[in-house]
């Protein structure tokens, strides 16, 4: 097919299960359902009335069980009394995750785009020629590119095996949009800072904590379990919260002190905290004097940003700042500066997520108990596999030097790449695309429609017809975690653990798992050499019996904890280096020196809404996983839609009640797709809206969640570059309300 | 012996983690529910209180459902819970009108449903599926009449009320304050 242009397929037709083969587990490579296939050496799904898995709904990746009924069929999950991410309770998702193995919209078998009497479409396809036609592009573009010209972009437990596969193909460009998107510059400024990211999950003592600070965090609208269990568990000790955002949000309703920050002025708050913590002495000047660098900059840095300073800036009173600063002095070492974890707001995030890691130093938490414990991950031992071929270009090569201090590939990164970038002779023609829905994944939609628009191959593994797979020229049905072993979950907890999935029910339809598929497509691609176990239970098995277990032990304990070799805090006195240039805690950064960025962070005032304009926040609700969740029929049940969270002054100002539907325009002009209905609530300061992200979307195969709500990443056409590791900032757009999609004006 | 359940509203966050354990446990059909979150905000931005409530049948000791049931399918079993009898049920809605708290639902089968404080885990010594799986550990469960159960221990440490008290139910769920 010869086409310029990619169109939007709305596979609404499609999914007939028109292709039969039969079962999977009886007809496939795998030979995984079959009592000859392992000898015994472990059990077969079926051999088992509940079986372990951990959870795919969201990243904390919970171990749990999956209860089958008297059929045979999955009737409920629940938390791995073991396992320190859930210590045996699940939330609302993980209980209702399996809605994503019942969800009737799922895919069902492999697509492939053709083009009948001008007009773009699927069909269906078998397995092979799927596969057949990705592995003949592949080559293609690396006959024509380079195998560098190629990209993974992942967000899910089978990213291992793609990642794999795309190595041993030549390219190194794998990304998690979790990175730019979300976390990055807070791992960017804690190893700048400590020498160590954080990473997942993060190694606060809530359980110990004295006293917790969330700045725009929502520990509990968030579902990260055991941190929300801890917090719950630090209420019930009557520790202090203190919680910093515009939102009167579920954390903020449980805290002894809300402070209502005018947005994006978080620094500035940052800052004087620092200014009274030193200034008043309230440091702990053991720690600091033993373990830090660059005391006395910091102090002349921050002399001049007072609380009276801040108060014109946040709007929060100088005696309120003072108070905090002194509460969490009181509590130091048991203190937590949170960093919270979606942290990619207005593009100097890292130099945000900087100024909290200081905090954090001057309380001397780094490594103290109810502070930040010191983490140990297991050993996964890798298995021995052929040496991939060099890399000798990626995506870097068309960034012109841009976010020297990126520590991981930029989903965002890729998409730039994919675009010609003048001189740089390196551009990406090939998109894998697992687990992430990058067109509400991604700011700046226009932009990665752009990008895909210009891609040769665009393959999206999927288990659900997300709004991306509509632009994908091979869609592959890869089934749902309930379905499927994965690689196994290693974590760095307070001790390390690894947890395993595996299925407990036979894949419906024509689905998958990530495994075979990477495998199979390696046979195509001449690169099987790289996948030396014919079936995933043979490589985990092999993984297993190296750590001192077997796939038979894990089916029936699901977790395994190993004995943690340092301890969780440092020792009085202990001689501690770090991983940073001067081997220091670094109050003053050397790395963001060298490469010319502030060592310290300053305040820069962001754009504020322009008249009539409100600035647009947006962030989770305890039942949903961004747009993953949005059409699993319990999940929908339990909130069906977002709603445009806005205050009465606003509302009577724009002559909004209760329950009216909006349509939102931008900045830029971009209006919402489908109307949200209004919920007028003293919750939300008047100069901001708020709704949860995930919603709106386009896909009309999503049955359930089709035009339910609006997103707000359409709405976010506004990018804030962090210049340090390239997150995409993106709390800086505004939108007005109108009565129509096209009508004029505002309501 | 006689069941309670008690319920932090300091530490609920209204996840609704009760509310799909409920439906998943007992294979409440998607779109009905035997538990929910309440949430009652007071106050004007900055000055701000909210109370997050997990709810569901109070099983209470003086049931209107049980008075008003035309054919006895509605009972009171051994603890105190209050239970329907399918079999007897004719979908009436009796019962539903008269609870205070709107507890009950009609089942798309035909009969009448709502909380049993799962009393089939009871029996095996496991606590109702929602007190199991809440993330917040907000729950408790257990017997009242035994002053060293965790419920009695925290009904008598904690301030705590019950819902419409003014209907006279006396039920026997408490919210934690």
């Amino acid at each position: 097919m010869n086409r310029s242009r990619r169109d939007f397929i709305k596979i609404s037709a499609l999914g007939s299960a028109g292709l039969i083969w039969g079962s999977y587990w009886l007809n496939a490579g795998s030979v995984a359902g079959t009592e000859a296939g392992h000898s015994g050496l472990w059990f077969s799904p079926a051999e088992l009335t509940r079986t372990p898995t951990y959870c795919e709904v969201c990243f904390w990746k919970c171990a749990g069980w999956v209860h089958k009924n008297e059929k045979g069929e999955i009737w409920k999950i629940t938390g791995n009394e073991k396992d320190l991410n859930c210590n045996g309770r699940f939330c609302p998702r993980g209980t209702g995750g399996l809605g994503q193995y019942y969800d009737e919209d799922r895919l069902k078998t492999p697509l492939i785009r053709t083009e009948e009497r001008g007009k773009q479409t699927f069909r269906e396809a078998t397995w092979d020629e799927a596969l057949q036609y990705i592995a003949d592009k592949m080559k293609r573009i690396a006959l024509e590119y380079g195998p560098e010209s190629t990209a993974l972009f992942t967000h899910g437990s089978g990213g291992k095996y793609f990642t794999r596969l795309l190595k041993s193909f030549g390219s190194s460009n794998v990304a998690a949009p979790s990175y730019a998107q979300c976390r990055g510059p807070r791992e960017a400024a804690f190893y700048a800072t400590f020498g160590q990211s954080l990473d997942s999950p993060e190694n606060t003592d809530i359980r110990n904590t004295r006293c917790l600070v969330l700045i725009g965090s929502h520990i509990g609208e968030n579902m990260h379990n055991n941190q929300v269990q801890e917090m719950s568990d630090s209420i019930g000790r009557k520790a202090v919260i203190i919680t910093v955002d515009p939102r009167f949000s579920t954390a903020a309703s449980k805290s002894k002190y809300w402070l209502p920050i005018k947005p994006a002025t978080d620094l500035a708050l940052l800052l004087a905290w620092m200014n009274v913590i030193i200034s008043e002495e309230l440091y702990d000047r053991k720690y600091v004097d033993k373990y830090t660098s660059g005391f006395e900059q910091l102090k002349a840095h921050v002399e001049g940003f007072t609380p009276e300073w801040a108060y014109g800036i946040t709007t929060i009173q100088p005696g309120v700042i003072r108070e905090t600063a002194r509460e969490m002095a009181a509590a130091a070492p048991a203190v937590i500066v949170h960093p919270g974890r979606h942290v990619t707001w207005y593009g100097d995030d890292t130099q945000r997520l900087r100024a909290i890691a200081i905090l954090n130093a001057l309380l001397g938490s780094w490594g103290r108990r109810g502070g930040f414990y010191m983490v140990e991950a297991p050993a996964v031992p890798s298995i021995e596999l052929p040496v991939f071929p060099e890399i000798k270009k990626d995506w870097t090569d068309a960034m012109g030097g841009k976010y020297p201090l990126a520590d991981s590939v930029l989903a965002n990164g890729l998409v730039d790449a994919s675009l010609p970038q003048p001189g740089t002779g390196y551009l990406i023609k090939g998109w894998i695309v697992n687990g992430t829905n990058l067109i509400e994944t991604l700011p700046d939609q226009k932009h990665t429609l752009e990008a895909i628009q210009n891609l040769d191959l665009l393959v999206v593994i999927d288990t659900m017809p997300m709004a991306i797979t509509g632009w994908a020229d091979v869609v592959l049905p890869e089934c749902s975690y309930l379905e499927r072993y994965d690689s196994l979950r290693d974590t760095h907890h307070r001790e390390p653990l690894i947890a395993l999935r595996m299925p407990a029910v036979e894949p419906k339809y024509e689905s998958r798992p990530a495994y075979w598929i990477a495998r199979e497509l390696s046979k195509k691609m001449e690169l099987v050499a790289y996948f030396p176990f014919e079936t995933i239970e043979e490589e985990l098995d092999h993984e297993l019996k190296q750590m001192g277990t077997s796939l038979k032990e894990m089916q029936q304990t699901g977790v395994k904890i190993f004995p943690k070799e340092s301890s969780l805090y440092f020792a009085e006195g202990e001689d501690v280096v770090f991983d940073t240039p001067s081997g220091k805690i670094e109050l003053y950064s050397n790395s963001f020196a060298a490469a010319g960025f502030d060592p310290m962070p300053v305040y820069t005032a962001h754009p504020e809404p322009p008249e009539g304009f409100y600035r647009l926040n947006y962030g989770r609700a305890p039942m949903h996983t961004f747009t993953r969740t949005i059409n699993n029929p319990n999940l929908h049940d339990l909130m069906e839609e977002n709603v445009l969270w806005v205050n009465p002054k606003t509302a009577k100002m724009n002559d909004l009640s209760n329950g009216q539907e909006v349509w939102l325009e931008n900045q830029d002009g971009v209006v919402s797709s489908f109307p949200v209905k209004v919920r007028v609530t003293e919750r939300i300061r008047w100069d901001s809206v708020y709704m949860v992200h995930g919603f709106g979307n386009n896909s009309s195969k999503l049955s359930r969640a089709h035009g339910r709500g609006a997103s707000d990443t359409q709405l976010i056409s506004r990018v804030m570059t962090d210049p340090i590791m390239g997150g995409t900032g993106m709390r800086g757009n505004f939108v007005r309300f109108r009565n129509s999609k096209n009508g004029e004006g505002s309501v | 012996m006689r069941y309670a359940m008690a319920i932090d509203t300091l530490k609920c966050v209204g996840c609704s983690g009760c509310v799909v354990a409920c439906q998943t446990e007992n294979r409440v059909p998607i779109g009905y529910s035997r538990d929910w979150i309440r949430e009652i905000m007071q106050g004007v931005y900055p000055n701000l209180n909210l109370e997050i409530r997990s709810e569901r049948c109070n099983h209470c000791d003086n049931s209107p459902c049980v008075r008003s049931c035309p054919t006895g399918a509605s009972h009171y079993e051994e603890g105190g819970i209050v239970k329907v009898t399918v079999s007897k049920c004719i979908g009436c809605s009796a019962c539903i009108v008269s609870c205070p708290y709107d507890a009950r639902y009609i089942h798309p089968d035909g009969y009448v449903d709502k909380c049993t404080f799962c009393d089939h885990r009871l029996k095996q010594g496991e606590k109702p599926a929602c007190v199991a799986a809440c993330p917040t550990k907000c729950m408790y469960f257990g017997d009242m009449d035994n002053p060293d159960s965790e419920i009695s221990q925290i009904l008598n440490s904690r301030r705590h009320k019950t819902l419409i008290p003014e209907a006279g139910t006396s039920p026997r769920v408490y919210f934690l304050y």
